[in-house]
């Protein structure tokens, strides 16, 4: 390690109204930027017009890492935004999503259907709102219509939400000529936990174990993001030996996901073998996890302000590991079944991901180089590479996940030898003096995290906005199936593996 | 011992194996994968439990639903006793014939598939599509390859085919039996529902065949339904074995010959379940699509071996 540790540069906030948005959203989308998040907060004060909803867009880009904040204050009496759809199609979720939660109309929004809401929740009642209240009672019935597909010889076949196995609830709809996938629907959101509200009101160094629960999977992304935005808001320096076990820690959750879904994967094509193997090198990899945080799936090891590990892997452990699950992966691609049914599968084309806003390995599968390591570090990486591949289908998918093993083993093996264990804080948490905000981007194992907080000076929450990489990718799958047939779902929807917890918060 | 006593153990043999064979084969693979497994009696042990407990009905569902697991059965239970597994002495010779066997199959399959449908899911529905599609090119290879044995005893008659292949051991290994013995086990695969065709152990409904055709039973129903289903493949592996390695079944009724017969049936069982579960470590499912052209090479297999055995005859 001998490049200086990097400064993570703060957003640069431009206030801006909503006749110019579109103009100045437009230009950054143009410049290369990316719409990485968008947040309303219900602003609550006594002056008159403080009590508004205010818009937070968040653009970034990288390297080297840039973030733009774009903050609009919209009316107090009738709070609309213009719509950005027609720029970016995730931009039309987020205000989707805000509208849900929020109340936020936006004007000439292409789809302005629900999105989050079922439609047995109650009407007119938006629980992000400071004034929302206790919630009405629900609705008893609910209808929800899917557009239905006409033609010869075209039936529906309805999955979900309650599926064999442990899976979370979503409710798939396909629309099926033969075996062939003409469209499919999918519907989630039935696990809204109201998770950034919980985060409201809270020590802003305290909620980290909140955050390491919003997907299980993910406990060290979302807990590193979390950390970041805390330490970015409070302008909290930490320690860069802090930053590369943080770094370390992430890179083994990266290593027993990726270990877990090359043997699922091999084991929805009935290969099971494969997956009995990954599942004991998984197993290893999890022994190894609780052994240096205390936790197998790694909780506990990140907090606002440091890290703390019992123990550091021998790397020595970590390649033998690593050279574990090549062989397996060797077996499994030189098996011509399993070649072939994972070759071809659901293209996502790199113009389909881009469009999406695709992120993580389903980018890098369909040849979208992003990697918040590498725009956004935290900390420099000299072992640090990208694996790209350009097919787009479930084999690319797996050989990222693949490639990214053996690039994760590299990291670590530079990385272990710098660290050493014990909790490592330099610094209590510094006060603030003003209401403050903070951005955390991380590259979590199935793409990139970002969180953005503000704290009001007495160091408590008022809003923390989160955005799980599933948010994006979601949206993916279904194009991606077009055109394949209903017994390969359950492959692609592996190769895929997005967080339902992490997207419906 | 009477030819309807022979019948009634050879039925009982088989519904009575074919759960342990589940269990043994579910063993070897687990040992094979390097996991622990279950008992050999666990599938015996789930039939019992599901015996116990009353079946839920789809409301949807008519009289195919409730009469499918009991023509299933039957067919099944009629096939143990009539085709030559322990003596080719069968008291039924009519129904010991290769034709009405493999329509008792069919039948049973129907059956099932009917039932699928009749549930009115998408899932049943399915599940019949595709396991119709399978079965149209299975049964007539079942036919072909057993059909190019037959030219050798001049009979259809399971029993007559058996009983030359005892009577001349030397003679049953020809060209003609070892392309014949090649498509029944593919058609054995994919009548069972085994890897490549299906997957027996997959929880992902989607990619189900069989399983897609019985997910709305339950309790006594899927009890019947998994004790069948074991029972096939117990009586497609005997037929396979059997016909192709004809020793040790009684060409008598003396108890003394059919007591050496259960052994070699459940010896002759034990290598062929041991085999498939190995061979099942190895395998993965084929696309669905591709599985027709898997069928249809098998059948092309039994046609050679009409061919050979009546060319070489």
């Amino acid at each position: 390690m001998t490049e200086p540790h990097p400064v993570i540069p703060a957003a640069t906030v431009v206030d801006i109204t909503a006749d110019r948005l579109a103009e100045q959203a437009g230009r950054l989308l143009a410049g290369g930027a990316r719409l990485a998040l968008v947040a309303a907060h219900h602003d609550t004060g006594t002056d008159p017009g403080a009590a508004a909803i205010r818009i937070v867009y968040l653009f970034t880009a990288g390297p080297p890492d840039q973030r733009t904040e774009l903050h609009l204050r919209t009316r107090p009496d009738q709070p609309t935004v213009p719509s950005l759809a027609a720029l970016s199609f995730p931009a039309g979720r987020f205000e989707r999503e805000m509208h849900d939660l929020y109340g936020v109309q936006p004007e000439n929004h292409p789809l302005p259907r629900r999105l989050v809401r079922h439609p047995h929740w109650p009407h007119g009642w938006h629980p992000m709102r400071a004034d929302a209240g206790p919630r009405p009672p629900l609705a008893a019935s609910e209808a929800f219509p899917f557009v239905t597909v006409q033609g010869p010889g075209v039936y529906e076949i309805p999955v979900g939400p309650v599926h064999a196995g442990l899976i979370e609830p979503g409710h798939f709809r396909f629309s099926v000529v033969g075996e062939t996938i003409l469209k499919l629907k999918a519907r989630l959101w039935y696990v809204h936990k109201g998770i950034e509200k919980l985060f409201e009101g809270q020590p802003a160094d305290q909620p980290v174990g909140l955050a390491e629960r919003i997907s299980g999977d993910s406990a060290v992304g979302h807990a590193l993001a979390y950390s970041l935005a805390v330490e970015d808001a409070l302008r909290w320096p930490v320690p860069p030996r802090a930053q590369l076990a943080r770094a370390a820690v992430l890179e083994l959750e990266r290593l027993h996901n990726h270990v877990a879904d090359i043997g699922a994967i091999c084991n929805d094509v009935g290969y099971g073998i494969a997956h009995s193997h990954a599942q004991r090198i998984r197993e290893t990899l999890l022994r190894l996890n609780h052994a240096t945080t205390g936790h197998r799936l790694l909780r506990g090891a990140v907090f606002p302000g440091g890290a703390r590990l019992h123990t550091v892997p021998d790397p020595t452990t970590i390649r033998t590991i690593a050279a574990d699950i090549g062989e397996v992966v060797d077996i499994a691609l030189r098996h011509t079944v399993v070649r072939d049914r994972l070759t071809g599968t659901a293209v996502l084309t790199q113009r389909q991901a881009a469009d999406i806003g695709a992120l993580g390995y389903v980018a890098r599968a369909s040849g979208l180089p992003t990697d918040a390591r590498r725009a956004h570090p935290h900390t420099v990486l000299d072992a640090l590479t990208i694996p790209v591949h350009t097919s787009g289908d479930v084999l690319a998918r797996f050989l990222i996940r693949v490639e990214e093993i053996q690039a994760s083993t590299a990291i670590l093996t530079d990385l272990l030898t710098a660290i050493g264990p014990g909790t490592i804080t330099s610094h209590p948490r510094p006060a603030v003096d003003r209401p403050a905000c903070g951005v955390g981007i991380v590259e979590g194992w199935r793409g990139t995290i970002t969180h953005r907080v503000e704290v009001q000076p007495d160091g408590t929450l008022t809003r923390a906005k989160i955005v799980d990489p599933s948010f994006f990718n979601w949206p993916a799958l279904p194009v991606a199936l077009a055109d394949t047939i209903v017994p390969d779902f359950p492959l692609t929807n592996k190769s895929f593996n997005l967080s339902y917890a992490g997207n419906d918060l | 011992m009477s030819a309807w006593g022979a019948a009634a153990v050879q039925a009982v043999l088989v519904a009575a194996v074919a759960p342990l064979l589940i269990g043994f084969m579910r063993a070897v693979r687990a040992r094979l994968e390097g996991r622990a497994g279950g008992r050999l009696v666990q599938p015996w042990r789930d039939l019992r439990k599901q015996l116990r407990k009353e079946s839920i009905i789809p409301a949807d569902a008519g009289v195919f639903f409730t009469a499918a697991p009991v023509v299933l059965l039957a067919t099944s239970v009629l096939v143990a006793a009539a085709a030559p597994y322990l003596s080719t002495r069968g008291p039924l010779p009519g129904v010991a014939d290769l034709i009405v066997v493999v329509g008792l199959l069919l039948l049973g399959a129907v059956a099932l598939a009917l039932a699928g449908l009749d549930t009115g899911t998408a899932f049943g529905g399915m599940g019949a599509s595709r396991e119709m599609t399978i079965a149209a090119l299975v049964e007539p290879t079942l036919l072909l390859s057993v059909f190019a044995l037959s030219t050798r005893s001049g009979s259809t008659d399971l029993g007559a085919i058996v009983a030359a292949g005892a009577a001349d051991t030397a003679g049953a290994f020809t060209p003609a039996s070892a392309l014949a013995a090649a498509a029944l086990a593919i058609a054995t695969l994919a009548e069972a529902g085994r890897l490549p065709v299906d997957n027996p152990a997959t929880h992902l409904e989607l990619t189900m065949v069989h399983e897609a055709m019985v997910l709305e039973y339950s309790g006594r129903d899927l009890a019947l339904v998994e004790w069948a289903a074991a029972m096939r493949l117990t009586i497609l592996l005997g037929l396979l074995a059997n016909l192709f390695i004809p020793w040790g079944v009684a060409t008598s009724l003396h108890p003394l010959a059919i007591a050496v017969a259960v052994v070699v049936f459940v010896a002759k069982l034990a290598v062929l379940g041991g085999l498939l579960a190995a061979g099942e470590v190895f395998a993965a499912k084929l696309r669905l699509f591709r599985i027709p052209e898997l069928l249809a090479g098998s059948f092309v297999l039994g046609l050679l071996a009409v061919i050979t055995s009546a060319v070489l005859a």
